[in-house]
């Protein structure tokens, strides 16, 4: 492994390693979001089946909820095209 | 080079060429598309001042946005005492609805808010303004201890509460509105320039293969329609929620 590495021209490397590199971080900045939204609207839809009359004000604090929340995945997605090699 | 198909970089799906004028002040295709923005914007302000009782084109639509504006944002979020900020809101909301909705018109396919430039612009606006609001009516010393020391809390719990309380304020709320705007558009502009790429290269290859991504192409399209609403929703109701958090600490 570390014999291939070194023959590698090292250009070349860090362009792999900034790919991975850009990988790893969108993919780490996505795990956390996504839990967050699928509980936030996973929650939302059981408050709108129980109480369908107070569907619109439910709907409207669940957008808030996953403007807030998606927040972290896009700050990710952003952060991988500003790594560069 | 992906799977042997060669997808564009990014600056070469996002950067135009200037059409004309030189250096800072040159005008391309994404600053025309924003000029037309405004001249929509302008129109419907115009039909809004319309006076016929029914409705009809360009006035309903003024008419029913204007509607929507104030009973699904300012009175949801800031009650009828937000009543007055809804002319800001409304502005906002249709701006960035028509900047986002060139990305999905033939011949622009480019939304304007996928440069941050608009969207870094427009948060700088909304935390001027909810930081001049908050200032103005509650005196700079008690608008800044309001937000330093939340009521109720044990006092150590300041220690930790305190900064990330500022930080929230001052930094990460106009940041994480700017850049989630920007992030969405760009995102679902790589993503229908990625499906289009696809579609080109099997369609050259097996005109059959082609079928399946141009269908999630289409697909994804309609989805586009719904994040430009969204996202334009999204960053009205959160500049209103925080105008209400200035004028009002803490409920």
């Amino acid at each position: 492994m570390l014999h291939l590495l070194a023959e590698q021209d090292p250009g070349e490397l860090v362009e792999g390693l900034t790919a991975v590199g850009r990988g790893i971080v969108y993919g780490g900045a996505a795990i956390g979001p996504g839990i967050g939204i699928g509980l936030v609207v996973g929650n939302a839809i059981s408050a709108m089946a129980r109480q369908p009359e107070a569907a619109g004000m439910v709907r409207t604090t669940m957008f808030l909820g996953i403007a807030f929340t998606e927040a972290l995945a896009l700050f990710g997605f952003v952060l991988a095209f500003i790594i560069s090699g | 080079m992906i799977l042997g198909l060669e997808f564009p970089p990014i600056s070469h799906v996002t950067e135009w060429p200037a059409i004309f004028g030189e250096g800072a002040f040159s005008v391309n295709k994404v600053v025309l598309l924003m000029w037309a923005s405004v001249l929509i914007v302008v129109i419907l302000y115009a039909a809004g001042r319309g006076q016929k009782p029914v409705p009809t084109g360009a006035q309903n639509v003024a008419e029913t946005s204007i509607e929507f504006i104030e009973d699904q944002i300012v009175l949801q979020t800031m009650g009828p005492e937000g009543l007055r900020f809804t002319p800001f809101l409304l502005t906002l909301f249709t701006f960035i609805l028509t900047c986002n909705l060139w990305g999905l018109i033939p011949g622009a396919q480019m939304p304007v808010n996928a440069r941050i430039a608009l969207p870094m612009f427009m948060a700088l606006l909304v935390y001027v303004i909810y930081n001049a609001v908050g200032i103005i009516r509650h005196g700079p010393i008690k608008y800044l201890k309001d937000i330093m020391f939340i009521p109720g809390v044990p006092w150590p719990m300041y220690i930790l509460l305190t900064p990330i309380e500022l930080i929230t304020r001052f930094i990460t709320q106009p940041l994480s509105l700017a850049v989630r705007l920007f992030a969405n558009l760009l995102a679902g502009h790589l993503l229908l320039v990625s499906f289009a790429v696809i579609t080109q290269a099997l369609f050259e290859t097996t005109v059959v293969g082609a079928a399946l991504p141009f269908t999630l192409l289409v697909f994804l399209s309609g989805f586009e329609l719904l994040v430009a609403f969204l996202q334009a929703y999204i960053f009205t109701i959160l500049a209103a929620v925080y105008i209400d958090a200035a004028m009002h600490p803490q409920h």
